[in-house]
């Protein structure tokens, strides 16, 4: 029997369930009794949607007017009736030079969307112009055996997700390539666990600043002659070390808890041990090494930012913090854009995981 | 020689105050061909000495022998079907059964082995079912795979360790037959584990009660001298069927009394008197 795939399976299975119950209000399918599970599951998450965005709004209200009320009386204070009432009238103005810095509202955090994106659009033009105008120029020196010219400008704010998507995933994939094989090792040998456990316990508290710093003294020495710039390298590599410990761990469990039952076929079958541990151990706590696996990419996305703005490595960390340097008058809103970014950015990848963590699992009791 | 024998068994796990033992002094053998049944409470270590027949655990004391030898380890030549199915859920039914065969003839080839597992999956009536997984059969598919799977390994004894417990009366039936089927086919040895009597009439050519545990030890054997093949409705007829039912469940029942009255212990309640409140709010 072949089984079909619907929207609404797939939905389910990713954990975007809404989604069905939104595509049936529009086809007109929704059942009178399915109105409170549209309530439940539609109105009531975009009222509290716009819950949010209402209390936001007059919370930068307030917020705005006392950071206003200050810098007036400040300016009475030091420099006289006259300046205040300038800065007051400057203020109502609305000219950027002399607004409150706070927290920005959300219209102003949506401007400011819209503007990283006009942004985006100026620096891929300009990129694919430079390209254009260096093909040739290019061409030439690849034949000669130089290394070609590329764009040194600055990037756009869709260039430092991708790059922040780049080191994560190289993070992950150092963490999976460390954590499994020697969660696996530990997980078989009981001696092994009790060599590794006093360094499990200690190192996976560490915090991602220090782990960053103990990359940085070891890469900087190792990459001592490369005149390339480490702080990619450095990066991903402290993203890897802070977040492989949960896949290790679990990944450790699953292999030792492995049910009875299955070890006791394995015995009566007889099969050896390479295929114990192939055939038996590793298929049945594949669901807990992908609970590990999904803890590892969350741990390492949250990291990702701290590191980033330590490490000077491009992407979406050190966009943070050289918006908060900056101190333009957007650079506020710029870092809330960045920070619903990272947050959907998050989701998305933990509903990733979640997909791939369900195709593998299966439940403990289906087969006994 | 005796196909099978027990000598003086003695089992225990842990050590020191922390010690259970589970079965003492168990005798038995089994013949080359005989159907044996073993009934007894649950709890009372009927898995304790089913895993120690096929190998997955060693008697403290005493031996297990095999055509003679000693059991040292498990063996393609004794099959088991666990009472919980005890299938690998992440494969389908043909690659439960293939990975077992596999390992019994590792000389054939894909062809012989896939024909192997198609015919044993056909004979426990699951061929539509044969690329499904653990989770989509009902709990009487899954035993017929397990039955299947030991099977397709043409072990000389087949260890049966409540296989039928968690079914429903009719699939019950229905396995029981094919087993007896099976088992009458070329004769192989078996050895059944079971809490239900009737199952047991029906099916062995003895049946041993196991005296409950702590220091679980066999009690006396009950042949059933009933004809091959039986017949399931007549059976209920026949006097002889009754007088060993009656005889067996009689038996039980008396151990089972036995075993209350020695587990009696007096817990001695400390004097306590309810606090009284009155008064005290005024």
């Amino acid at each position: 029997m072949k089984q079909s795939i619907t929207l609404g399976k797939v939905t389910k299975f990713m954990g975007l369930g809404f989604l069905t119950t939104l595509k049936d209000l529009f086809t007109g399918k929704l059942e009178k009794e399915d109105f409170v599970k549209f309530l439940r599951k539609v109105v009531v998450p975009l009222a509290s949607i716009l819950l949010f965005i209402g209390i936001w709004h007059s919370g930068a209200k307030v917020l705005y007017n006392r950071e206003a009320d200050f810098k007036i009386e400040k300016a009475l204070a030091d420099q006289g009736p006259e300046a205040a009432e300038a800065l007051k009238a400057c203020i109502a103005s609305g000219d950027i030079s002399c607004q409150p810095n706070t927290l920005p509202a959300p219209s102003q955090v949506w401007e400011s969307y819209k503007s990283l994106l006009r942004d985006h659009n100026i620096i891929s033009a300009d990129k694919a112009a430079f390209k254009e105008k260096t093909a040739a120029l290019n061409a030439k020196r690849i034949a000669e055996g130089k290394e070609p010219i590329v764009y040194t400008g600055r990037p756009s704010f869709i260039d430092q997700i991708v790059m922040s998507l780049k080191t994560v995933f190289a993070g992950f994939l150092l963490a999976l390539i460390i954590a499994i094989p020697i969660g696996i090792l530990i997980g078989l040998s009981p001696t092994l666990k009790s060599a590794f456990n006093w360094f499990i316990q200690i190192f996976k508290p560490v915090s991602p600043v220090v782990w960053y710093l103990l990359v940085f003294m070891i890469v900087k020495t190792i990459l001592i002659d490369s005149s390339d710039d480490s702080s990619f390298t450095i990066s991903f590599i402290s993203v890897g070390l802070c977040s492989m410990w949960a896949t290790l761990v679990n990944t450790a469990m699953g292999v030792s808890s492995v049910d009875k039952d299955y070890i006791n076929v394995a015995k009566v079958l007889k099969l050896g041990p390479f295929q114990k541990v192939f055939k038996v151990i590793l298929p049945s706590s594949l669901p807990l090494i992908f609970t590990g696996l999904k803890i590892t990419l969350s741990v390492a996305w949250m990291v990702l930012i701290a590191i980033e703005l330590l490490a000077q490595s491009p992407g979406l960390g050190l966009f943070v913090w050289e918006e908060f340097q900056n101190g333009a008058n957007d650079s506020n809103s710029k870092i809330i854009v960045a920070m619903f970014v990272i947050g959907i950015i998050g989701f998305l990848l933990d509903r990733l995981m979640l997909t791939i963590q369900n195709a593998v699992s299966f439940n403990k009791n289906e087969g006994l | 020689m005796a196909y099978l024998e027990l000598n003086n068994i003695y089992k225990s796990y842990g050590q020191g105050e922390n010690t259970t033992e589970v079965l003492n002094n168990i005798n038995l053998t089994i013949e080359e061909g005989e159907f044996v049944a073993i009934v007894g409470f649950t709890g009372s270590g009927k898995t304790t000495l089913v895993n120690l027949i096929n190998g997955l655990l060693e008697p403290t004391s005493g031996e297990v022998l095999f055509k003679g030898e000693p059991v040292n380890g498990t063996s393609h030549e004794r099959g088991v079907i666990f009472q919980n199915y005890s299938l690998l859920p992440w494969l389908t039914v043909g690659q439960n059964i293939y990975m077992a065969v596999k390992e019994v003839f590792p000389k054939k080839s894909k062809k012989e082995l896939n024909d192997l597992v198609k015919e044993y999956v056909e004979m426990v009536g699951l061929s539509h079912a044969i690329n499904k997984r653990p989770k989509e059969l009902s709990g009487g598919m899954r035993q017929r795979v397990a039955v299947a799977r030991a099977l397709a390994m043409k072990p000389e004894m087949i260890i049966m360790d409540e296989p039928l417990g968690a079914l429903d009366a009719l699939t019950r039936g229905n396995l029981q037959d094919e087993i007896l089927n099976i088992w009458g086919k070329d004769k192989r040895t078996a050895l059944l584990i079971t809490n239900d009597v009737d199952e047991g009439i029906y099916m062995a050519d003895r049946i041993i009660p196991l005296k409950p545990g702590p220091r679980a030890t066999l009690g006396p054997e009950f042949k059933i001298d009933i004809e091959r093949p039986r017949d399931k409705t007549e059976l209920n007829d026949n006097p002889n069927f009754k007088e060993t039912r009656n005889a067996i469940i009689e038996y039980l029942m008396d151990i089972g009394n036995e075993r209350k009255s020695e587990a009696v212990e007096v817990f001695e309640l400390p004097e306590l008197e309810p606090k009284s409140f009155v008064g005290r709010f005024k």
